[in-house]
């Protein structure tokens, strides 16, 4: 790739905003910015990391915008190149006035994902990490935010390099008694090599399981509202957007197709999925919504099933509850404001429940809270130690070397050769190097040397 | 100085395992050959342990008797105890071990060496190399003497600047009772290689008639001997045993009081010595909790009084040495023959080597054995065929060879130390090899017989057996296929004991069974039955481990897969913003060929290897 080039691109999403960025990366960064950036008094020239208030003008010398610019010298930038910031005023117009501006002059309009290349290339970042940065970019939430900045500081990294070293130990055990076979050393007990590897199962499954939390956390948590027709799911839709999006109607079945809505509850991404209600029904038109609503339940990681507080589950919320009960389920008991509440009874009684007033907006707090306990998100999303696993790669990989080790436990019960053990060993610490992408070239042999007293 | 007459298109120097393997194979290529060695009173000597073959060592004689070589051939008329190592394990890491008569052993080969029509053998101390520009044209001798040719192969074993230890006691050899070499290695210093030092050791000789063996625990050999050489169908000497004792918690004692008297506690010795092989005292030290270690009694020969401890190398005082071995269970009595001793020597760096080993720094110039920092017989005469062939391919011009990882130990070993290089002494261990169940001693042959073909190692008496056997094997493999046993013919099901056959089997399926081996198995089928038995064993190597094999046939073409992806030879690596200076001078020292070789050199992080792989592939 030619990194001689000098980049150029909006930093900002594309639409009306306040204020809007475009960044430069390359040698030529600072050469480009003197030539249109005149600051407001005299700067002979400008130091590196400090923000300076100016005109961008054109070629001709006429204004463009008022702006503030910021000059970052190498390497202490993102890319390890020169890198320039023009924060101008927002709107689709003006950035691409200045981007036409610099491309006429030079500069090359950025490839999707070309800074964070750049910073990789130059060493900047690893692979890894570099997957981190894309996810940062994207985090919607303070929280995603902090399992990806843990990744990148190679947290997980540091995790799997234990599972890796306790691997190799247990295969050097096994190699010694292929290798070393008239040394005089005990043959490693099967018993005592299962128990080795269920313990590394062990570890890694407590990764695995917080797997769902990390995904969660990082793609949002997909919540499905659930109930028979006019229980009032989109009036608590609505009250959970804090705006008035799907239809609220006081007649059955108006909301026939499902509303997807992303809001951040507490820090915490959210897919909310309204679905339409599930009823009995002939019609095909609500047909097809009872279907899609019945899809859209497979798929959700807690399902909201609403009742009224004011009368006894009917035919059409036993069916509702049918629909879903397979789920990870929380029963919201509404229009607490009416009356004084049912008592429930079996299989309703068996949820857990949580009382509000959509329309009043009570207990909607309760409410987020119960979610998050269901769940399993309570406090702990937050805690700043926490590893987690949110990237699929990662746990497609951890899942693999869990079967590798399985196998290699069943295969040490069933009494198979060492050196087909050592295989299963072996393709376990090629699973877990795909997450570091570590390699054992004399690892194994370092793990024997200093375990057994070898040689002849 | 004089200038020997003769041009010679391959020059060896060193008529030790490595140097003879190179030699013979040269020669027998077609090239005129000459191999100088020291004395030619110690053509093939074992140095140490009395004894060819072991885990992995086997297979490298195995994959050097496919290839064309003569270890094999020469340790099957001269072993006098052969063993199969690990027979209730599986195929993979089985492997075979002789002990050898050591003056037999080096007597044959030189025969042999004498007998080849194109190689000269002759005496002579090579003290330097003859350099025009950066090729080499020739050797000089201390004798005076200069002999001209473009292609030299450098096997100088523990002799260049080789430096005796017994106790406080330091004198230079290259070998107990050898001069060491002087010269050679300062010559090499001087011509831009690196050179290091190493450190080995061996154990005191022992007389035979002061050992009580018959309180020993006594090691028989196989009772069907299996030769190592393709070749050869069956072993006809009588086999001799060897005996096992222990050290005692007094034998320790006495070794610890000794330790302010040994070479390697007192500081004076600076080579690095082999973890795998470590000094009696360097065990007692270490592993401070065992209470015993093991010692093998290995006799060097039918006509010699010597025998070989094997598992006390040392380089403490004669005294000590005497004091701790007679503390020993049968040794209570014994005579020291000959003082165990430690030495160090120069070796050259092999990271300065390319895959054919071939110096990057000097054209022409190859190197083979301990002076690429290995131990062992067989590491050696390895590497010594492969410089052989490949500076004989280089004289008629022709492609090297070079072997891969998923080829042969042979690949491994080589590629191990161009990329690793030799911060101790290197041996073959099977778990070096990532694709070990697809390198056995059992398909050796099947795997480099073609490879020796090509480069002309193989003779046609060879490779008609092996096409016979290619063959008969095929045939194997269709019977197998198509032979079923019915549940209906009770007799077979009988006698093969198999109640639970409801919808009959094919014989392939039924090798499959971990309790039927083919034995059980060959009399259904008449032509299967009249097969020789290494087809046999072929064919149920093959079905058992179908699916390992394939497992690892799979991970070959992912391996395979970076293995491809080439890197320009001037490829500019100093331009490359993103890998730190240290990372830099490793890839520009060792410079891969391929993505996959940077990536096994130690200390290129695979982060290195992202930025390599994208810039590659970006072109």
């Amino acid at each position: 790739m030619n990194t001689e080039t000098t980049i150029i691109a909006p930093a900002t999403p594309p639409g009306e905003g306040g204020l809007a960025v475009v960044r430069l990366s390359g040698s030529s960064s600072e050469s480009l910015l003197r030539r249109f950036f005149k600051p407001s008094g005299k700067f002979p020239s400008l130091d590196s990391h400090r923000l300076y208030h100016g005109n961008l003008v054109d070629t001709d010398g006429s204004l463009i915008d008022e702006v503030m610019a910021v000059l970052m010298r190498a390497p202490r930038t993102f890319t390890r190149e020169d890198v320039a910031e023009i924060h101008c005023h927002g709107g689709p117009l003006i950035v691409q006035q200045i981007l036409d501006l610099f491309i006429t002059a030079g500069a090359t309009l950025a490839q999707p994902g070309e800074f964070t290349l750049r910073a990789f290339l130059n060493g900047r970042i690893d692979l890894a990490q570099a997957e981190a940065v894309a996810d940062l970019i994207h985090a919607r939430s303070v929280s995603a935010q902090r399992v990806a900045l843990n990744q990148l500081q190679g947290k997980l990294s540091q995790i799997i390099r234990i599972y890796h070293r306790q691997v190799v130990d247990l295969l050097a055990l096994v190699e010694a008694h292929i290798d070393f076979l008239e040394e005089d050393i005990s043959p490693p007990q099967p018993d005592v090599l299962c128990r080795s590897a269920e313990e590394i199962i062990e570890a890694i499954e407590k990764l695995l399981a917080g797997f769902n939390s990390g995904r969660m956390i990082h793609d949002g948590l997909r919540i499905l509202l659930a109930g028979k027709p006019n229980v009032g799911k989109s009036s608590l839709l609505n009250c959970l957007l804090g705006e008035s999006r799907a239809i609220v109607s006081p007649s059955a079945g108006t909301t026939r197709d499902t509303i997807e809505e992303s809001l951040l509850l507490h820090d915490l991404p959210v897919r909310l999925i309204d679905t339409a209600g599930i009823r009995h029904t002939d019609d095909p038109v609500e047909q097809e919504g009872v279907r899609r609503a019945r899809e859209k339940t497979g798929s959700a990681d807690l399902v909201l099933l609403l009742i009224n507080a004011d009368q006894h589950p009917d035919q059409d919320d036993l069916l509702a509850l049918d629909s879903c009960c397979e789920q990870k389920l929380l029963l919201v008991i509404n229009k607490q404001d009416l009356s004084p509440p049912v008592q429930l009874s079996p299989p309703w009684s068996d949820y857990p429940q949580v009382f509000i007033s959509a329309k009043y907006r009570q207990n909607i707090d309760g409410l987020i809270e119960a979610a998050r306990d269901l769940v399993g998100l309570s406090g702990g999303a937050d805690s700043g130690e926490s590893v987690m696993l949110y990237e699929r790669r990662h746990y497609q990989s951890l899942l693999q070397a869990k079967s590798c080790l399985q196998r290699f436990i069943s295969g040490c019960r069933a009494g198979f050769g060492f050196e087909l053990l050592a295989l299963d060993l072996r393709d376990t610490l090629q699973s877990i190097g795909q997450i570091t992408g570590e390699t054992t070239p004399d690892q194994v042999l370092d793990r024997i040397f200093s375990q057994f007293c070898i040689g002849k | 100085m004089f200038s020997y007459g003769k041009e010679y298109q391959v020059i060896v120097v060193g008529a030790g395992h490595a140097g003879c393997e190179a030699a013979l194979a040269a020669a027998r290529i077609g090239c005129s050959t000459l191999l100088l060695n020291l004395s030619l009173d110690t053509v093939a000597q074992m140095s140490c342990n009395p004894a060819i073959g072991g885990l992995a060592k086997g297979h490298l004689v195995k994959e050097i008797d496919a290839l064309g070589g003569e270890m094999g051939l020469n340790i099957d008329v001269t072993g006098i105890q052969f063993r199969v190592l690990n027979t209730r394990k599986g195929p993979a890491v089985r492997a075979s071990r002789a002990q050898a008569d050591r003056r037999a052993y080096a007597l044959r080969m030189k025969q042999v060496l004498e007998a080849e029509s194109r190689l000269d053998l002759k005496q002579g101390a090579v003290d330097a190399l003859e350099v025009e520009g950066n090729r080499v044209v020739g050797v000089k001798t201390r004798e005076g003497i200069t002999y001209r040719g473009q292609n030299v192969v450098l096997t100088t074993g523990t002799f260049m600047r080789g430096l005796i230890h017994v106790g406080l006691n330091h004198y230079p050899g290259g070998r107990a009772g050898e001069p060491p070499s002087i010269g050679l290695s300062d010559n090499l210093r001087s011509l831009g290689l690196q050179v290091g030092r190493l450190k080995t050791g061996t154990p005191a000789r022992l007389d035979r008639n002061s050992i009580d063996f018959c309180r020993l625990e006594e090691q028989f050999g196989d009772d069907h001997p299996r030769p190592f050489s393709f070749l050869n169908r069956r072993i006809e000497q009588s086999q001799v045993s060897c005996y096992i004792t222990y050290t005692n918690e007094r034998t320790h004692e006495i070794i610890r009081q000794g330790l302010d008297r040994s070479p390697l506690y007192s500081g004076i010795i600076e080579g690095v010595g082999p973890r795998y092989c470590p000094s009696i005292e360097d065990k007692v030290v270490r592993f401070p909790d065992k209470d015993r270690h093991q010692l093998f009694l290995e006799p060097e020969g039918l006509q010699s009084n010597e025998i070989y401890p094997n598992g006390v190398s040392t380089s403490l005082p004669p005294d000590v040495q005497l004091a701790f071995l007679r503390s020993i269970s049968g040794l209570e009595q014994v005579e020291i023959m000959r003082p165990g001793y430690a030495i160090e020597y120069d070796y050259v760096d092999p990271i300065q080597l390319q895959p054919t080993l071939e110096t990057k720094l000097i054209e022409g110039l190859f190197h083979a054995g301990q002076i690429n920092g290995t131990s062992g017989y067989e590491e050696a005469a390895a590497q010594g065929l492969i410089a052989g062939i490949n500076a004989a391919c280089r004289a008629r011009g022709e492609e090297p060879l070079i072997l891969r990882r998923d080829q042969a130990y042979i690949g491994v070993l080589i590629d191990d130390l161009i990329n690793l290089g030799a911060p101790e002494p290197y041996r073959m261990f099977t778990s070096r090899a990532e694709y070990r169940l697809l390198l056995r001693e059992d398909n050796a042959d099947q795997r480099l017989t073609p490879f020796g073909r090509k480069v002309g190692l193989v003779d046609d008496k060879r490779w008609a057996l092996f096409e016979g056997k290619l063959d008969q094997l095929g045939r194997a493999r269709e019977i197998a296929a198509r032979v079923r046993v019915a549940p209906g013919d009770r007799k077979q099901v009988a006698r093969l004991g198999l109640p639970d056959l409801n919808n009959g089997a094919s014989l392939e399926e039924l090798l499959r069974r971990p309790q039927l081996t083919i034995k059980d198995l060959a009399w259904l089928d008449e032509e299967l039955e009249g097969f020789p038995g290494e087809v046999l064993e072929q064919l149920e190597i093959e079905t058992k481990y179908a699916g390992y094999i394939r497992r690892q046939e799979d991970e070959v073409a992912r391996f395979r897969k970076t293995e491809e992806v080439r890197i320009p030879e001037d490829f500019h690596y100093a331009g490359i913003g993103g890998m730190s200076a240290e990372v830099i001078e490793k890839l520009e020292k060792i410079r891969p060929r391929t993505l996959g070789q940077a990536a096994r050199i130690p200390g290129v992080t695979p982060a290195a290897v992202a930025i390599l792989s994208v810039l590659l592939r970006r072109g």
